[in-house]
């Protein structure tokens, strides 16, 4: 019996290989924090991916509870930050975007943070004129 | 000099194809292909620092206060009715209020307003939707009440757009969204979060 032949297989799954690149984008930060997302109806895509930065809000992940304790810290890139250290994010976030007036910040915040957190982070993004933001969620029906 | 010519031996590529599979798997791992979804809003501009306390002057038929308090419960307050409220009835409660049908004397006041594409219009453009919550609401009932509002305003604008333009907001063009948006201006105002334990 003739062996098939394999010699375009490479070829295929380097095809594949590239459409994986292009559609996906690298995960950027590991997350420090865990948090569930509250469901909405409303939701909106976030489009132009390269003017959104993100805030990720809750509880430290299951092996940093030893060090770090249970209650709610907010992440800005790969650390634990202040409220007020969301100020120097903006701005370190701002100089690197090309379109900076369609900066995004988007808020990915566990569903059972206490909204002083939230209104903390809030208040700073008012002062350092990130005025869009958004509210990360998944759709429900 | 009949050397005999010396054929180069072929590399062998059957390898190819575990490589290309391990590049593959390892961009799968690292990579995520979800695409984000959240509720859009816009923050209000930073105070000035003499800027007065702008609640004050507004009529109080024209405020529609909803208060979540630390257990995520509802609290509605107009110049009709006030009192605990379920999310479910926020909606219609808040279309009731920008919608003021029949122009009563207890909802926002009407204004006449020159609208391209629309003509004159009498709009409650002075309404405002006050949101309180307290530091230790949980964010999701917030995040409930936002959902709520921005689906009121967004069912409204539907209406209209049916009524006017007999499609959908969604597929409207840019200047007939515009004039729709200007009929129901979305006015959500968030209070500053109260503090307690006096001044830091």
């Amino acid at each position: 019996m003739p062996e098939m032949n394999t010699s375009s297989l490479p070829d295929l799954i380097f095809s594949i290989l590239f459409f994986f690149m292009m559609v996906t984008t690298m995960r950027e930060v590991t997350l420090k924090v865990k948090f569930t997302v509250p469901a909405g109806t409303e939701l909106e895509k976030l489009e132009k991916k390269s003017a959104v930065s993100f805030i990720y809000v809750g509880p430290p992940t299951d092996n940093l509870r030893a060090q770090m304790g249970s209650g709610t810290r907010i992440q800005l890139n790969d650390r634990y930050a202040e409220p007020r250290e969301v100020m120097d994010f903006v701005a370190a976030e701002r100089k690197g975007m090309k379109n900076q007036a369609e900066q995004v910040i988007s808020i990915k915040a566990d569903q059972k943070t206490q909204m002083g957190y939230i209104t903390d982070i809030k208040e700073v993004l008012r002062k350092s004129w990130a005025l869009r933001i958004n509210y990360s969620a998944t759709h429900r029906n | 000099m009949a050397k005999k010519k010396k054929k180069v031996p072929g590399l062998n590529g059957s390898s190819m194809a575990d490589i290309s599979f391990t590049l593959l798997i390892f961009f799968l791992i690292t990579t995520s292909m979800d695409t984000d979804m959240g509720l859009a809003r816009r923050l209000p501009r930073p105070p000035e620092p003499d800027q007065e306390d702008v609640m004050t002057d507004i009529k109080s038929r024209n405020i529609l206060y909803v208060r979540i308090n630390a257990a995520g419960e509802l609290w509605v307050k107009d110049e009709i009715s006030s009192g605990q409220a379920q999310l479910s009835e926020l909606r219609n409660r808040v279309k009731e209020f920008v919608k003021n049908e029949n122009d009563l004397s207890k909802l926002p006041e009407k204004h006449v307003k020159e609208i391209d594409l629309l003509g004159r219009c009498y709009v409650t453009d002075k309404h405002i939707i006050s949101v309180q919550t307290d530091r230790g609401t949980p964010y999701n009932a917030y995040f409930q009440v936002q959902n709520e509002l921005v689906a009121a305003y967004n069912e409204l604008r539907n209406e209209l757009a049916k009524q006017k333009f007999g499609r959908e907001f969604q597929y409207l063009k840019d200047d007939e969204k515009v004039a729709v948006r200007q009929y129901y201006p979305q006015q959500i105002s968030e209070a500053e979060p109260r503090k307690y334990g006096g001044q830091q």
